[in-house]
């Protein structure tokens, strides 16, 4: 599993990215009550605002971590949103991307990386 | 850290020992959450929750024509308001417009006790001293406030001083309390029944954690504050109402006495009184938003042709219902109950409704007539 700056992780099956956001950024939004999932066959670029994740009090952007097509959304967050407290880096992904280039993901945080990088906050 | 410039409530150590989480809020650092938002709503509907509001402006206004002086500034009649009872209020400028929402109570024989938000207070404090004359005199009080919220308010705070049992909805009282000489009145902000308890600085934390002791009470912070007055329909200053507000625009007319509206001798008066006989370009209305995300602050609502009639001021999930409502301003002519309008979310159009507030029932208690 890799991470970025903003928070999200990416995990890597074959061709396809399973994304989230990570327990860190769950248990700082606290309930989350909304998300809006990515439509299927869109493209994204790394760093895109591709999905909403909405709180009680106010709504985030969650930022594609690499570039691709969203070939799967989480239909349980429709109606679970919270799920993404319950299990923010399992049942709680957001989407699935084919990824076009999957070298990308070595410029991102692994789990070491990042758990150094939350010290720094 | 930012953090060092902020002001502190007396019950700070009390919100970090209990792990809430602190955030930035009017100048001070203050409790968001304990144990998370639906969790804190939710208990406060249910039983009752405690909150810290001492960043909030209390003052007393005193001398013998405290009275009228204060009449000066709102459009209250607060001459015919009893001893031991509290009035909602708004400070308005010349031009009608408000400068806060406030509650002002005679809980005592010594003039008005007065609780401003927290935003607010300082330049309300000044206006009212600008402009005070003859012999009555404001001052502030550096006291904690505290409320107590919910269904099982009134029974944990009968355990302490029964005679609380017997306040009504806006009663208020000097007395001693937990060994501490308070201010209490039976109001709050959630549309709970409830108390509102001002107590000296230096007993605060003591008298938080002995209401604590009640296995009914729990910790609330500011994010289940502002989610329980949403579904009140109560407007936060600042978000729902502002200085180019008018009273009859927040839809807050209810606090125009009419014995006031008579005499026509309140800041604005002119404004108010054609906005009251029909001259009224905007109106404060509640919205179901029927479908997808929350509407926020700032939203622009649109008829059902989707021309842009308006904006919500405050909005969000309400928990207590499981769907999304929202607080904003539209042309009279679109606030009628029932109106079809939608608001636009992220470029989106969504169903809404106009309905009316509050979203959820308030439950203060009205003394039977005796």
């Amino acid at each position: 599993m890799r991470y970025t700056k903003e928070h999200e992780w990416v995990r890597l099956d074959g061709d396809v990215a399973t994304v989230g956001i990570s327990k860190h950024a769950a248990d700082a939004l606290g309930d989350v009550v909304f998300v809006e999932t990515p439509e299927v066959g869109k493209t994204v670029k790394a760093g895109d605002s591709f999905a909403v994740v909405e709180s009680v009090k106010a709504a985030s952007d969650v930022y594609a971590p690499v570039a691709g097509e969203v070939v799967e959304a989480n239909a349980v967050l429709a109606s679970a949103p919270e799920t993404v407290n319950a299990d923010p880096q399992g049942d709680g992904w957001f989407a699935r991307i084919k990824v076009a280039d999957a070298s990308a993901l070595d410029a991102l945080m692994d789990q070491a990386a990042y758990d150094q990088y939350l010290t720094t906050l | 850290m930012s953090d060092q410039t902020l002001k502190t409530t007396p019950l700070n150590a009390a919100h970090r020992a209990l792990g809430a989480r602190m955030v930035p809020f009017a100048g001070y650092d203050m409790p968001v959450q304990y144990e998370g938002v639906l969790a804190e709503h939710r208990w406060t509907r249910e039983h009752a929750g405690l909150f810290d509001v001492s960043h909030m402006g209390q003052a007393k206004l005193t001398g013998a024509d405290a009275v009228a002086q204060f009449e000066r500034f709102v459009p209250g009649d607060y001459g015919i308001l009893k001893a031991g009872r509290q009035k909602y209020s708004l400070l308005l400028n010349d031009q009608g417009g408000i400068m806060d929402d406030l509650m002002a109570g005679k809980p005592d024989h010594d003039g008005l006790f007065i609780v401003v938000n927290a935003a607010c207070k300082d330049a309300d404090f000044a206006h009212i001293e600008a402009g005070l004359q003859g012999d009555a005199k404001l001052t502030r009080l550096d006291r904690a406030l505290l409320a107590i919220q919910g269904p099982e308010a009134a029974e944990v705070m009968a355990a302490y001083e029964p005679v609380l049992a017997d306040f009504g909805f806006m009663d208020c009282a000097r007395l001693m309390l937990f060994g501490a000489d308070c201010f209490v009145s039976r109001s709050g902000y959630t549309g709970e029944d409830g108390y509102e308890i001002s107590v000296p600085a230096d007993q605060a934390e003591r008298i938080w954690n002995t209401i604590l002791e009640d296995a009914r009470v729990k910790p609330i912070g500011l994010g289940a504050r502002d989610s329980l007055r949403l579904e009140a329909g109560l407007p936060l200053y600042g978000h729902d109402a502002d200085e180019t507000t008018s009273p009859v625009e927040a839809a807050l007319a209810f606090a125009l006495s009419k014995s006031r509206k008579e005499r026509a001798d309140f800041p604005g008066a002119d404004r108010i009184l054609k906005e009251l006989d029909g001259s009224l370009s905007r109106v404060r209305v509640g919205l179901h938003v029927k479908e997808g995300a929350p509407a926020r602050e700032g939203a622009e609502i649109a008829d059902a042709d989707g021309k842009v009639i308006g904006k919500v001021t405050s909005g969000g999930p309400s928990p207590s219902l499981g769907k999304n409502i929202a607080m904003g301003y539209v042309s009279p002519q679109f606030s009628e109950i029932g109106t079809v309008l939608t608001v636009i979310v992220r470029g989106k159009p969504l169903a809404a409704e106009v309905v009316a507030t509050p979203f959820v029932a308030n439950r203060y208690y009205r003394k039977p007539k005796s």
